[in-house]
């Protein structure tokens, strides 16, 4: 019974070999796909064979020096960079996805705007917005090559990602809730800030932790805004170098090449990680979403 | 009093809302006030059209890194958007059922990876494979367009299969339906429909790989002449940038901003295209 619609692979092949346009489409597909997924393969498969072995103590040390040339200090300060530029994006991602959800009628020219310009950020590779942050933060607004001035450039960075995603988490939120609390009684804003907004928060999660995927793998926006001091930030406004920098840096030396992979190691390690929580939190959302 | 309150946060909200438009406002403001009096000074057309860039003799010709990034951008489309197209095909019509969720993690994984490790990877790997088997040092126009190539790969797949997905069934059917086996019908029915959402598709990627620094800097060279050949080394406007940014003053640092107001404005180009296209859609 199970076999009606199916055939097997001798008559599979059968009825391809009578079509020879359609075998050669088939087989450029399957070599396409089969390109892309062992080139994937090998590039991760690669740096983790080279790198787990030289995943050694010394590279985790508190300082930094040419000897051990440790990626601590490096990996704290993507720690510093990223919550600081997340404290700065996401209150301004969300208050500007509730805006142009709750309260702008969906054509108002205003809206439009800030469309074109959400877009644009999209857009601006990340070197322009290194350079526009040494010409604004560092030298204008007289940050220095420092912590603070790389996260405020990161934070515009990312808010198109942000307020891309929080607006449609906004946006699936059924009226039902929102006719539901007014009818209750509730204010607008007491229906956004426990309403929307709670039942909103998976789908922002999953846009923070795309931000902070970008964030880590960040390089070219930062060299020139928060420099290349390969030690702990003291405070905001010293210069210091994330992990991604860093890895630019011993790179670049031609020295440290062994270190380097256990650089990327590390790095690809938390990119892996960051992309299985956004993976967890999607299918947690599809699964919500097949449920209603 | 609530009333009041309630005035209050929408304010904050609206504020909030421009900031996005301020931030694009301020990167013009600031990029073309810095780059274009550098420019004016140089002449635009010794600026776009020079040949020669030699910072110590004031001579600050563009053009080879104009021409870099033309010919390292057309690369990765060479290599990167066929595959990325079929890819894209398999995933929304031949990939089995099981497979599809690991298969798109990958995808994610590979559009997630930091530029460097990409670079790394293709100065680790693809320079030494391009240097012993085609010649030359390695690092050239060639080793970047792979490299490259595979960076925009991701971007490709998701916008094309989201657009090939978009095609209602009823071409996919209707093809069968008139004895078309499923290939034949995916390739001359359902993708010429799709056409559209897959132009939009190789623009994204055009973008990615235009603006591409990191990985760039790495594998191609960087020296600032015009390439002769497809494994000469090779400058492009965003490694232009990096390269002498740390050291230089006065009009060489203006005039790499100047060379950021010509990747702004191409960059512009690219997305106002974009979403021309998505407009009409």
């Amino acid at each position: 019974m199970e076999n009606i619609n199916q055939r097997t692979w001798k008559q599979e092949w059968q009825s391809r070999r009578k079509n020879p346009l359609s075998l050669v489409l088939y087989l450029l597909v399957c070599g396409a796909a089969l390109a892309t997924f062992s080139g994937i393969l090998f590039i991760v498969g690669y740096i983790l064979v080279k790198g787990i072995p030289h995943l050694s103590p010394s590279l985790f040390e508190w300082t930094y020096d040419s000897q051990n040339v440790s990626l601590l200090p490096a990996l704290i300060n993507t720690i510093y960079m990223t919550i600081l530029a997340l404290t700065m994006a996401v209150p301004i991602g969300i208050g500007s996805s509730i805006y142009l959800t709750e309260y702008a009628r969906r054509d108002h020219l205003f809206v439009r705007v800030i469309r074109i310009a959400t877009e644009t950020l999209a857009g601006i590779p990340s070197i322009i917005y290194g350079l526009f942050g040494a010409l604004f933060f560092v030298k204008f607004a007289g940050m220095g090559l420092s912590l603070l001035s790389g996260a405020v450039t990161l934070s515009i960075m990312i808010l198109p990602l942000i307020m891309r995603t929080t607006e449609e988490a906004l946006l699936s939120v059924p009226d039902g809730y929102r006719e539901g609390a007014f009818a209750l009684g509730a204010g607008k804003i007491r229906t956004i800030g426990w309403i929307v907004l709670p039942s909103a928060l998976p789908g922002i999660f999953s846009g923070i932790i795309l931000a902070i995927g970008r964030i880590v793998g960040e390089s070219a926006a930062l060299i020139f805004t928060a420099g290349t001091v390969a030690e702990v930030a003291k405070n905001l406004f010293s210069s210091t170098r994330t992990l991604a920098v860093h890895m630019y840096a011993i790179s670049g030396e031609g020295l440290y090449v062994n270190q380097t992979y256990a650089t990327a190691v590390v790095l690809l390690v938390l990119v892996i990680v960051i992309n299985l929580i956004s993976e967890l939190i999607a299918r947690r959302l599809g699964s919500e979403s097949s449920d209603e | 009093m609530n009333h009041k309150k309630e005035m209050l946060m929408q304010a904050v909200f609206f504020l909030t809302a421009c900031i996005s438009i301020l931030s694009v406002l301020l990167i013009c403001i600031f990029l073309f006030m810095n780059g274009l009096p550098a420019i004016q000074e140089i002449g635009w057309g010794n600026f776009l059209f020079g040949t020669v860039w030699r910072p110590a003799n004031h001579l600050f010709g563009i053009f080879p890194m104009i021409i870099g990034s033309l010919y390292v951008t057309a690369g990765a489309l060479v290599t990167g958007v066929p595959i990325g197209i079929l890819t894209a095909v398999f995933m929304a019509h031949f990939c089995p059922e099981k497979w599809y969720r690991p298969l798109k993690a990958a995808i994610n994984l590979m559009a997630g990876i930091p530029s460097v490790v990409y670079g790394f990877f293709g100065l680790v790997v693809l320079v030494p494979f391009v240097r012993d088997q085609i010649g030359g040092f390695g690092m050239g126009v060639l080793t970047a367009s792979i490299l490259l190539g595979l960076m925009i790969l991701p971007t490709i797949i998701s916008v094309s299969e989201a657009a090939i997905r978009a095609v209602p069934s009823s071409y996919y059917e209707g093809g069968l339906a008139l004895g078309a086996s499923h290939e034949r019908s995916i390739f001359f029915a359902v993708l010429p429909a799709a056409k559209r959402g897959i132009l939009a598709a190789v623009i994204l990627g055009i973008g990615r790989a235009i603006g591409e620094t990191m990985a760039v800097i790495m594998v191609a060279g960087n020296q600032a002449m015009l390439p002769t050949s497809l494994t000469s080394g090779v400058r492009t406007l965003t490694t232009n940038i990096v390269m002498e940014m740390g050291y230089s003053s006065g009009l060489h640092r203006e005039a790499l901003i100047g060379t950021a107001v010509v990747l702004f404005v191409f960059v512009l180009l690219i997305n106002s295209s974009f979403s021309l296209l998505h407009k009409e859609e």
